[in-house]
């Protein structure tokens, strides 16, 4: 049926998500859910050391268990894969170990069965042996040891900047971003003030509920691959290469993904899929179960040292940042989230002379990757506790101190792009509204006592990516969206219709999207890092303008007058003399960028828009255990013009409580290089009784002069700073400084006696 | 291997029988041999709430209750809930409040709100806190489930009155 003409804008509703019924009942689909006909289920053996030369590995009685198909190790996937390495920025990743661990819980063998729980029976009766070698496990040691987790780097061709790498040997660093801007010693040297601090981030993990699972079905001379991915397009490219294939005989599919979060991107269980398939010629499916989760990929820990001189005005004269990441054992993306979370480690300042020193790298530990903010969350936890102890020394209140040094749209940031489209300014304005900042605090009793602490920041997009869309009118009118978004969950799928609706003018409800299948719908480079509004949103609205110029085309050729009201299905009739046939818009997007100069790190395009976010907090602390309690959290983004204001609302405060989670409990610790509590029952994420009482999450409008109709992404900006937020609260109540994620009371009870003079023994 | 026994139950109203071993989980018997995709695996430990059913009107982690226990039941999924033409106020409301994201802790939220109504028809903030704390979303649609909650108790209150 033709859709009716819509008077009102699609832009802008605050429709329900498209497959919120299907959702609902239970039905939508997952690969979680996919079964095959003949399919076998492989459960991964799994390395116990951190690092090590494998000298044995028996699977013999492994193999000998009634309904298991096959045990294999690396020398089977060679008869397939040649060179079975893969990853995004180096080819560092083997399919399974090769002769060689590098963090404890590497793929070492897979046993393949009828059935789930006889592989997972069968992996438990594999035995090896390791010569076990020195492991590194700090990032900051890494740098200097003498212990290499890999012998050479390996940088994939995927990003001509790492090319100098090449080769390379007897080092972990995998990559070192360094920023120039102005003359940071001078500045240093002339200073009125100079303050120099210290912090580390902890190693926590993305935990979708929908752990990762992909199932590769190898047939007449096609292999199509089934994956909960965020970047089904990166996974044929790799896949393509690894095999040695054109392109268009890998297939990639995906369904709803059960939550994402930056864990399912570019290549992950995809490339064993494939060979196992390959090698039994049957479909081959393998879940990971929650445990198994934790040795995938995690979001790096980091140590920050941050320095800045300051002058009698209470003036950020010049800025110096120094970043390790700890990367794990495989490079992963690890090097981009280096280098795009280093364009901005100096927060959103306005500073003429900054020095940034931003290093990936390896070590011995599960690898690192994106995780909901690129590397934003872990440079502002340092740059906005900075911020706070300097206004503090200065006697400055700290949003005034934000005040006057905030960077203003229209200058330029430390990359040298200027700045534009932000709301920063008028985040800190709302955050101080609704802290009620200017208004006296109650402050508690000495039991309990109360405090409140803001912080702000920003992060680059990733770049240079694209998007590409296809928009179909069938001959009935209707219309059908073809975009390779991956709808994990936060509503790109509702988004898109919108943006096509508002385009065509018909209600966006009316539009089917086609899932991201690689054999269907058009390149699009992942679903990462805030850029899908922007990037496919701009290739969805320019698919749906170039069919509407094509409708318009089909009126003048059937000589009907501009503006025309005749229904599409009587354009097609009158075209075809039935009702056949269609118009097929395409767009494709790829914004303006400029790689940055390699010495100096600046580049005039760094981003093709911001990603803003400011969080407020007021917490209450127990003076006799620590234990505090955050009474309200407010988080404002800059969210542009918003396309769905609920769905909007719904990524500010689902990345808010994510990043909570981050602060107050979650982190993944490790003892002599093994993960000590890797389950959700040793891990806690957050649940219902977390939630703060007073919990409020708003957004500024800050329109994207090019965004789709005013929009810019918003899926991370209210994890960047939310955990300086509670960091600055809890000092601002008992008076110190927690340098170290997560804040726990048993942290805050330490910091308190330290300050005291009766510091507790460390364990 | 082979201590297989014959079990029968009721899964969503109709009645079934299958051949399970002690050790084969709810989770697996309903997902493997009767292709229910509403209860799913997620944590393995009883803690996320993913893989929810209703075992004689009590809601239960089914990975970790054996299928054996089943025998002689009525097991009810999220599929049961509502019908092919209407949806369960409940599920009506949680559309409505944009109660979900991904979608995969979603039925067992839905589940348990059921129980919770069913026992509590006018919760406080405080019980729904506590009785969904069992149910983890990671996505932390947390703000629109309490609002679901509170609109599906409201639809279904002023349901049970007389008009």
């Amino acid at each position: 049926m033709t859709p009716e003409p819509m008077p009102l804008s699609q832009v802008g509703r605050s429709i329900p998500r498209l497959e919120a019924s299907a959702k609902v009942t239970g039905r939508a689909e997952y690969v979680h859910n996919l079964r095959l006909p003949g399919m076998l289920y492989g459960k991964i053996f799994r390395s116990i050391v951190p690092h090590g030369r494998i000298t044995q590995v028996n699977v013999s009685a492994a193999r000998a268990v009634e309904g298991v198909h096959r045990v294999v190790t690396i020398e089977d996937i060679r008869s397939i894969i040649p060179n079975p390495y893969f990853g995004p920025a180096f080819h560092d990743q083997p399919i399974l170990a090769d002769h060689k661990v590098r963090f404890a819980g590497e793929p070492v063998a897979v046993v393949l069965a009828e059935n789930y729980r006889v592989a997972e029976q069968a992996a438990g009766l594999i035995t090896a042996q390791y010569e076990e070698l020195q492991a590194v496990d700090d990032e900051v040691e890494a740098v200097s040891a003498s212990v290499f987790v890999h012998d050479e780097l390996k940088p994939a061709s995927t990003f001509a900047d790492l090319q100098h790498l090449k080769g390379q040997r007897g080092t972990n660093v995998a990559l070192d971003y360094r920023l120039r801007h102005g003359d940071a010693e001078a500045a240093f040297a002339a200073a009125d003030q100079v303050f120099e601090h210290s912090f580390r981030t902890q190693p926590v993990m993305h935990t979708p509920l929908e752990p990762f699972v992909s199932v590769a079905d190898a047939a007449n001379g096609r292999l199509t691959i089934h994956t909960a991915s965020q970047s089904p397009s990166f996974v044929r490219i790799e896949i393509a290469r690894l095999l040695g294939w054109a392109e268009n005989r890998v297939r990639v599919k995906t369904a709803h993904l059960g939550g994402g979060f930056g864990s399912k991107l570019y290549i992950k269980l995809e490339a064993l899929v494939a060979a196992l398939s390959l090698l039994t010629g049957r479909p081959v499916k393998i879940s990971l179960t929650m445990e198994e989760q934790f040795f995938m990929v995690t979001r790096h820990a980091c140590t920050l040292k941050i320095k800045s001189a300051v002058d009698k005005n209470g003036r950020i004269t010049a800025r110096q940042c120094k970043t390790w990441w700890n990367g794990g054992a495989y490079a992963d993306i690890g090097p981009r989230v280096t280098q795009k979370a280093g364009f901005t480690a100096a927060g959103p300042y306005d500073i003429e002379n900054v020095a940034l020193d931003s290093y990936a790298v390896y070590t011995n530990r599960p690898p690192a990757s994106a995780l909901r903010g690129f590397g934003a969350p872990q440079t502002a936890w340092a740059y906005e506790t900075h911020t706070d102890l300097i206004a503090e020394a200065l006697n400055i209140d700290k949003l005034e101190f934000r005040r006057r040094n905030i960077l203003r749209n229209g200058r330029p940031q430390a990359t040298g792009t200027v700045v534009r489209d932000t709301g920063l300014e008028a985040i800190l304005d709302r955050l101080a509204e609704r802290l009620a900042w200017d208004q006296p605090f109650d402050r508690g009793s000495d039991k309990l006592r109360r405090g409140r602490g803001i912080a702000i920041g920003f992060k680059a997009i990733v770049a240079p990516t694209t998007s590409a869309a296809i928009v179909k009118i069938n001959a009935d009118g209707s219309c059908t969206l073809y975009c390779g978004t991956v709808d994990m969950g936060q509503g790109s799928d509702t988004c898109m219709t919108q943006i096509a609706a508002e385009v065509l003018n018909i209600e966006a409800e009316s539009i089917q999207v086609i899932h991201p299948d690689t054999d269907v719908t058009p390149y699009d480079m992942g679903t990462l890092g805030s850029r899908s509004t922007f990037h496919m949103g701009n290739a969805v609205r320019l698919a749906a303008e170039d069919a509407k110029s094509k409708i318009a085309a089909l009126m003048a050729e059937l000589n009907l007058p501009p503006g025309s009201n005749v229904p599409l299905v009587e354009l097609f009739r009158r075209k075809y003399g039935m009702q056949a046939g269609n118009i097929i818009g395409t767009g494709s997007f790829h914004p303006a960028y400029a790689k940055p100069d390699h010495q100096t790190g600046r580049s005039p395009q760094v981003t093709p828009f911001w990603g803003v976010g400011g969080t407020g907090a007021e917490v209450e602390v127990d003076t006799e255990t620590g234990q505090f309690r955050v009474t309200t959290l407010v988080n404002v983004v800059d969210a542009g013009v918003p396309i769905n204001p609920k769905l909007v609302q719904q990524q500010i405060s689902g990345a808010a409580i994510m990043q909570f989670g981050f602060t107050v409990s979650e982190n993944m610790v490790f003892h002599e290089g093994q993960l000590t509590n890797g389950s959700l029952a040793d891990y806690k994420i957050p649940g219902l009784l977390d939630l703060p009482r007073n919990f409020i999450n708003e957004w500024v409008e800050a329109r994207q002069h090019d965004g789709p109709f005013g929009a810019k992404g918003v899926g991370e900006s209210a994890t960047i700073a939310l955990s300086p937020a509670i960091g600055n609260a809890i000092a601002d109540a008992v008076g110190v400084r927690l340098t170290e994620l997560p804040l726990t009371a048993e942290s805050v009870y330490r910091a308190m006696q330290a300050a005291k003079g009766k510091p507790l023994p460390e364990q | 291997m082979s201590n297989t026994r014959t079990i029968r139950f009721t899964l969503n109203g109709a009645p079934v029988k299958t051949d399970v071993e002690p050790h084969e989980t709810l989770v697996d018997v309903l997902r493997q041999r009767f292709n229910i995709g509403g209860v799913r695996e997620s944590c393995g430990q009883g803690l996320c709430g993913c893989c929810t059913a209703i075992v004689d009107g009590i809601a239960v982690s089914s990975c970790l209750f054996l299928a054996m226990f089943a025998d002689g039941t009525a097991v009810d999924t999220i599929e049961h809930l509502g019908s092919s033409h209407r949806l369960d106020p409940i599920q009506e409301a949680f559309i409505e409040a944009g109660a979900l994201q991904c979608g995969f802790c979603t039925p067992g939220f839905i589940l348990m709100t059921k129980q919770l109504l069913d026992i509590h028809p006018v919760p406080s903030d405080d019980d729904i806190r506590h009785y969904l704390a069992g149910n983890l979303c990671r996505c932390s649609a947390y703000p629109e489930i309490l609002a679901a909650v509170k609109l599906a108790a409201r639809r279904r209150n002023s349901a049970a009155e007389p008009a």
